[in-house]
């Protein structure tokens, strides 16, 4: 990483000297995107790229990429359990791996790899389940004994006589880290180039539809038409969706993360225990960035209870003992929308023209360029892509869920 | 840590509750005469709003009751709590 | 040389102490932090920046330091602390960081811990504000804590020589001091900071309690407490920060705040340099000129960017030989690593100091963080609180206040209304100070930046963020100052922008042509000062970070060297190896006894749940995918328990205590989950019902007795009861004594084998346990674990909850639809199984699986496909082994496993990919073993 004679944060890319521009928004737009965070953003920019539809507005209420893109902990992979969520996080990671190209601008994008620890019986074979699911998928998985999981992060407290011991781990070599800014920067940015409109401080406060189709959006900014609208509002995906008479089974949480202090090089992967609730890796620049357990009430303020940051500095100074003196820098909050499979929802609505993403609780920075592609693709063609055919409102009527919480598989 | 006045025992810390979601949603009288999708709203369908919202509580780690609480859900300010089976009272947010 | 003066500070020059900093050693006195101590010895350059890599100084006297970065490597490495807040003890050994901090690879051997604290009264700061508004608190009766960041109270104070009253302000701070101290019921915590409030009066302090002991630090007591104070009414005395101006080459070591220095001087005894520039937009500064050059630093100048300068002052710093220059501003500075010169416009100035002030920040981030509201002051440069809160007060230079015996009346009203908002009403009026500070308290001219070279003017030393990085943002495009921060990193560092904070959102406001008054400030976040994740974890860690529970027969399972599993909070029993035994050998032994002679094991774990009252029946049938109701008393029922999803979420045995009265048994891991689910039920939905629910899991032990000899056993200590086949038939129970003790025994079998499940009050488990074994001696009764239990059932095809299931699985998929009631109108679940997804020939099924090569044992968790080769990725996969165990029964391998349309698949080839080959194996009944139930009776 940082060689010894050159300081530790030289080594950083710069941001390029032009980002976006701050037009007015116009009387009317083919498609109007609601929400400027990285779903929102990635679904103008495939939109214009890809279906070269650019008569597009990505209307933001506040800052650009100012939710929960600015308050993840930038975890990528794509070693879910089951098919459908495999499928779309693949196909993220995937595009993932050329983005930066794709983009022309450095996104960080690290694959360090994460670790999935288990701590039961039941978790390694929830574990092995999922590897050898994964490996039939084609993602990359294996599954590491407690030496093993030592070897790839050696900070890893892998002791027998800790509270509730590492028995294993998954292993996904292409998984890692990217840079969020950067990330919904260089999607802004591309986006912009090529003619999309990038509206801030414009809160959507109406949705219009006449005969069963969407026609306009009312804004803190005056009304848009829209020939299509496009709903990437993350935590506040439900309150919209009203606004279109359309109800979502989803509870808005909020979520906590935390940072460190900037630190030598100790841990050189990212490591996740659902059983006691930590995830963490060290950024580029060698802060400590951790996500705590979603508080349990619903809640769009922004922030949580301290306890739950008490939790976690508790459990991961069980796994890793090396952080005692670690010191936590800031803690904050984002708003993660939760479904009741813990899978998001993606595609067409009641109202014609109008689209739905939402759902993806702690998943959807991963899913950012994944979700963008096949969103863009529902979106021009008002059909969904093969990737999101699965995460229809429907299911939850028919009953066929893709249970990723009840399938031990590990959020975030 | 907030503090949330169980009806029962008083102001208490956050984590001596259970949080159960909205309140005042009613086992349907019978299921069986439900359609699939009146039956999905009542399995996995809430409301989720940003303001007032009624939802139960319980002091899991007190009383062991069921309460309701009505919160703010844009400031997590608790405006009114009750007990099982009041009416929900007029609040001003 | 030293720059320490021979007298003055609050330092005891008696006592040396020695300390090493890169690699140097030094010595320094009590009292001194780390940075007064390397000031003394002329030691200014601390580290250096981490992009850049130029080198940094000290800049301020406190917590808002934002470049004295250093790592203490003795007593014990801790990254990132400022050798501001450092306090000096002999032997520390400590470096300048270069950027990032290091973690000890050793385990850090201190304590933490916490402590809640109920309050009417917080107050926060001990200057002369907290001071005055935490003694008239007191007075008034009220329970008052008094935090204050420092090792000693006084605030602002401590780097002066006012004189308050007539007598040095240590006087009077001591006075105030010693009234709250001796006041019943108030508490004064030094070294103590408020790092964080939230809702309902919390908020969270740290408290160092023994960091400034350095090796002397007693093992025994916690290092580092975090306080937990609940406070009905909190005042804020957090002070104000004293702001830079930038201009180029701002970043030299040797450049301070001018206060600083003032502080350095009258609180250590030190001076900053031999010969000060002074640079300043108001009249604070001239104070400091004026102390340090009557402690013999040669003032150069003093550069006022006001066109005017305050005349009194001039006319003191004249008297002083000191040189004052209105309408000038520092252009520039020179020097290797060090200032060594200043320039001013035309004028080079040579010297080894630069003092700079550019006004005050008021501390606003507790009260940002209670959800205040800001303001921005134009004439103060600013954010101030913005409005009155129900319980948040703000006080003395928190508000912007500069003036002692002002903020000393705020702190008056503020203690005073805070009082009487917690029901208090006033006792004696505290008196309010008056000064000889020669000081006024006027505004000065809000100036950020002196135009210059950009790309060197600093605006965030920590992050080496210029103004050509502003810039460079608002030219892309950027108008959001969080954009602006996160483009630059301006404020993301260890100081989280306390100094550069506000002058980043005025020259951000200056570039994009817009009023500061109408930008919303970036939120203040906690904790206000960084603390370690060991103090917030305190004592919740190993052994106590998460309750171990074990049953009463825990002791003998260690003393005959079981090994354990993690269920939930519990350690179960998993296999008792023999010497030279491993997993597969053990519980191939412990299986064959069992089914050939007689086993038994701990199943104390197993939840158990009392259910009473006139409607227990009818609330069970809710509950139970079958009926309840009509079960007999005496006798026994296994049931399933389904969601509203209609997926398992349970499954386990009732017994019918009585007309009104069930035992209810759940899985170990769920029983807290059953129980609340119970009572969420009768207490939300039915509370009409009559029905009381209670955990009794730990009221008893339960040992099942497992083998066709278990009859034996149990008649040789149960002599009251009759185990013949035809007086105790299978799902039924007696009452009576087992090994002279009161007995519940349960004619119930998880394994196919004839079994007794024997319950007694835990505190008889260990003991009949034991005569258990006895009794079994002679039959070489075997104690077993959870995974001999587990192949048992497997054998018989049971499924586990949790094991089989994973919250996608019905009654139905496991085969059990004989235990879903078809008469009962309705059930929780019962509706969603005629959901169309529900209703697919293709649900993952439960059968048995028989490798081809019967001594093949399939991996649990291996996935199922249909064919014998692969084809490219994605494969089709038809579903997953659940369970996967050696049978001595059978002879062979066999698994159960969920496969999609599995139970039309009976007979067919399917196959398990196992490394690199792919496993044939047989579908099968998920029944492998005494289909027929021969062995049940015996």
């Amino acid at each position: 990483m940082t060689s010894p004679a050159q300081p530790p944060g030289a080594h950083l890319p710069e941001h390029p000297d032009f980002l976006w521009d701050n037009p007015e928004p116009k009387a009317s737009y083919d498609v109007v995107v609601v929400g400027g965070g990285g779903h929102g953003l990635a679904t103008a920019y495939y939109l214009a790229k890809v279906h070269g539809i650019t008569n597009v507005a990505v209307l933001e209420k506040g800052w650009l990429a100012g939710g929960n893109m600015a308050r993840n902990t930038t975890i990528i992979r794509s070693n879910y359990l089951w098919d459908e969520s495999s499928g779309i996080y693949e196909h993220s990671l995937k595009l993932w791996e050329g983005l930066e190209e794709d983009l022309g601008y450095p996104i960080l994008f690290d694959q360090r790899g994460v670790l999935n620890l288990a701590h039961s019986l039941q978790d390694v074979r929830d574990s092995v389940r999922r590897v050898n699911a994964n490996r039939l998928n084609g993602i990359d998985a294996e599954w590491v004994d407690p030496a093993g999981v030592k070897e790839i992060c050696p900070i890893v407290n892998i002791s027998p006589d800790v509270r509730y011991p590492v028995l294993g781990a998954t292993y996904q070599p292409r998984a890692g880290i990217a840079k969020h800014d950067y990330v919904a920067w260089g999607y802004a940015r591309a986006a912009h180039a090529m003619g999309v409109d990038l509206i801030q401080n414009c809160e959507v406060t109406g949705l219009e539809t006449s005969g069963g189709r969407i026609t306009a959006v009312q804004t803190s900014r005056g009304r848009i038409a829209a020939g299509k609208v496009a709903l990437c509002a993350a935590g506040h995906s439900s309150v919209l969706a009203k606004m279109a008479g359309i109800r979502l089974p989803l509870a808005s949480h909020p979520l906590q993360a935390l940072v460190s202090e900037l630190l030598e090089p100790v841990h050189p992967t990212v490591v996740m225990s659902n059983a006691v609730h930590v995830y963490v890796s060290q950024a580029h620049k060698g802060e400590l960035v951790m996500g705590a357990g979603i508080d349990s009430y619903n809640g769009y303020g922004q922030r949580g209870s301290f306890h739950i940051i008490e939790q976690q500095m508790s459990a991961a100074l069980e796994l890793f003992p090396v952080f005692a003196r670690a010191h936590l820098l800031r803690t904050w909050a984002g708003i993660v929308d939760v479904s009741p499979d813990a899978s998001p929802i993606v595609g067409l609505t009641p109202v014609g023209g109008l689209y739905l993403n939402c759902g993806w609780g702690t998943g959807g920075f991963k899913a950012t360029p994944g979700v963008g592609d096949c969103f863009a693709h529902t979106i021009a063609h008002d059909k969904p892509h093969p990737f999101n055919e699965p995460f229809t409102l429907e299911r939850f009527t028919t009953g066929a869920l893709v249970d990723e919480h009840g399938a031990a598989a590990v959020a975030h | 840590m907030q503090l949330i006045p169980c009806p029962w025992c008083g102001p208490r810390e956050e984590a001596e509750f259970h949080y159960g979601g909205q309140a005042h949603v009613a086992y349907p009288e019978d299921p069986s005469a439900l359609t699939d999708e009146e039956w999905a709203q009542y399995v996995f369908f809430r409301e989720n709003p940003s303001g007032p919202f009624a939802e139960r509580w319980s002091h899991s780690a007190g009383c062991r009751r069921w309460f309701n609480a009505v919160r703010d859900t844009r400031t997590h300010d608790l405006l009114a709590v009750y007990r099982a089976g009041e009416p929900m009272p007029e609040v001003t947010s | 040389m030293t720059f320490r003066k021979p007298t003055g500070g609050e330092i005891d020059r008696h006592t040396l102490l020695r300390f090493t900093f890169n690699g140097v050693e030094y010595t320094g006195h009590p009292g001194d932090t780390l940075a007064s101590a390397l000031l003394a010895n002329g030691v200014h350059e601390i580290g250096s920046s981490v992009k850049l890599g130029r080198p940094r100084g000290i800049v301020a006297a406190g917590s808002e330091d934002p470049t004295s970065l250093v790592q203490i490597e003795a007593p014990f490495p801790e990254p990132m602390l400022l050798a501001t807040t450092v306090e000096l003890y002999d032997g520390l050994v400590a470096r300048g960081l270069a950027g990032q901090g290091r973690l000890a690879p050793e385990p850090d051997p201190a304590r933490y811990d916490a402590k809640h604290e109920h309050c009417d009264v917080l107050v926060v700061g001990a200057g002369p504000a907290g001071l005055v508004a935490a003694l008239t608190a007191a007075r008034s009766g009220a329970r008052v804590v008094l935090l204050d960041e420092q090792n000693q109270a006084g605030g602002a104070l401590l780097g002066v020589d006012e004189y308050l009253d007539d007598r040095p302000s240590a006087e009077w701070v001591g006075d105030i001091v010693a009234e709250l101290r001796t006041t019943p019921g108030v508490l004064v915590l030094e070294r103590t900071t408020a790092f964080g409030m939230y809702q309902d009066g919390f908020v969270l302090a740290l408290q160092k309690r023994t960091d400034h002991l350095g090796f002397a630090a007693p093992a025994g007591v916690a290092r580092q407490r975090v306080w937990r104070i609940r406070t009905k009414q909190t005042v804020l005395a957090t002070g104000a920060h004293e702001r830079p101006v930038v201009f180029a080459d701002n970043d030299r070591p040797g450049i301070m705040l001018a206060s600083s220095a003032r502080t350095f001087l009258h609180r250590y005894g030190v001076l900053p340099g031999s010969r000060a520039v002074v640079f300043t937009t108001n009249d604070s500064a001239y104070c400091a000129a004026i102390d340090l050059a009557e402690s013999g630093v040669d003032i150069a100048l003093i550069a006022d960017a006001r066109p005017d300068a305050p005349a009194r002052l001039a006319t003191e710093c004249a008297a002083r030989g000191i040189e004052v220059r209105a309408g000038q501003v520092v252009t520039g500075t020179e020097g290797p690593g060090r200032v060594t010169a200043v320039s001013i416009g035309d004028t080079r100035i040579e010297c080894d100091t630069l003092l700079v002030s550019g006004g005050w920040n008021p501390v606003v981030s507790l009260f940002s963080q209670a959800r205040g509201k800001l303001r921005y002051d134009t004439e103060l440069g600013a954010f101030v609180p913005g409005e009155e809160l129900d319980t948040v007060r703000a006080a003395g230079s928190a508000t912007g206040e500069l003036d002692l015996n002002a903020c000393a009346r705020q702190g008056r009203e503020a203690g005073s209304a805070a009082a009487a908002a917690a029901g208090f009403t006033p006792g004696g009026q505290v008196p309010l100070p008056v000064s000889d500070s020669r000081c006024t308290s006027r505004s000065g001219l809000v100036v950020w930046r002196v135009p210059g070279a950009d790309d060197a003017s600093f605006v965030d030393l920590q992050r080496d963020s210029t103004v050509a990085d502003v810039l460079r943002a608002t030219g892309a495009g950027l108008r959001s100052l969080e954009h602006i921060k996160r483009y630059t990193t301006i404020g993301t560092a260890h100081d989280q922008g306390k100094t550069s904070g506000m002058i980043a959102a005025g020259i951000v406001a200056e570039a994009l042509g817009v009023e500061l008054a109408e930008q919303r400030p970036t939120t203040f976040r906690p904790p206000y000062t960084s603390v370690s994740f060991a103090a917030l974890a305190g004592r919740d860690r190993g052994e106590l970070h998460d309750p171990v529970r074990v049953t009463a027969i825990h002791p003998w399972h260690v003393a005959n060297g079981a090994l354990f599993e993690d269920v939930g909070q519990w350690k179960r029993p998993w296999y008792y190896p023999k010497p030279g035994e491993d997993l597969h050998t053990a519980v191939l032994r412990e299986c064959r006894a069992t089914r050939e002679s007689v086993g038994m094991m701990d199943g104390s774990t197993l939840g158990k749940i009392d259910v009473q009252g006139r409607d227990a029946g009818r609330f069970l049938d809710m509950l139970y995918t079958n009926m309840m109701s009509t079960l007999k008393v005496g006798r026994i029922r296994y049931g399933v328990m389904c969601g509203v999803d209609g997926m398992v979420i349970d499954d386990g045995t009732v017994i019918r205590v009585g007309e009104e009265r069930y035992l209810v048994t759940t899985t170990t891991g769920n029983a807290a989950k059953i129980l609340d689910w119970m009572e969420e039920w009768l207490q939300t939905e039915w509370p009409h019902l009559d029905v009381h629910c209670a955990s009794v899991t730990e009221h008893w032990a339960t040992i099942p007795l497992v083998g066709p000899r278990s009859r034996d056993v149990l008649a040789a200590v149960a002599p009251d009861l009759d185990v013949s086949n035809e007086a105790f038939e299978f799902m039924t129970w007696h009452d009576t004594h087992v090994a002279g003790v009161p007995a519940r025994v349960c004619r119930i079998s998880f394994s196919g084998e004839l079994a007794y499940e024997i319950n007694v009050t835990a505190w008889y488990g260990l003991a009949v346990w034991e005569a258990l074994m006895a009794a079994g001696e002679k039959y070489g009764i075997t104690p077993y674990g959870t995974e001999t239990m587990h192949v048992l059932r497997a054998e018989k095809g049971y499924p586990i909850i949790g094991q089989e299931t994973d919250a996608t699985v019905t009654p139905q998929d496991l085969g059990m639809s004989w235990a879903v009631s078809k008469k009962k109108p309705d059930f929780i679940g019962k509706r969603s199984f005629a959901r169309v997804e529900n209703n697919r020939t293709d649900r993952k099924q439960l059968v048995g699986l028989l490798p081809v090569d019967p001594t093949v044992l399939l991996p649990e968790g291996s996935q199922i496909v249909e064919t014998d080769r692969l084809p490219e990725p994605p494969v089709r996969m038809l579903g997953h082994v659940t369970s996967s165990y050696p049978s001595a029964a059978l002879g062979r391998t066999f698994a159960l496993a969920l496969v999609r349309s599995g139970h039309e698949r009976i007979g067919e080839t399917l196959y398990v990919p196992y490394e690199d080959s792919l496993v044939p194996v047989t579908v099968t009944d998920s029944v492998l073993y005494d289909k027929e139930g021969a062995r049940r009776d015996g």
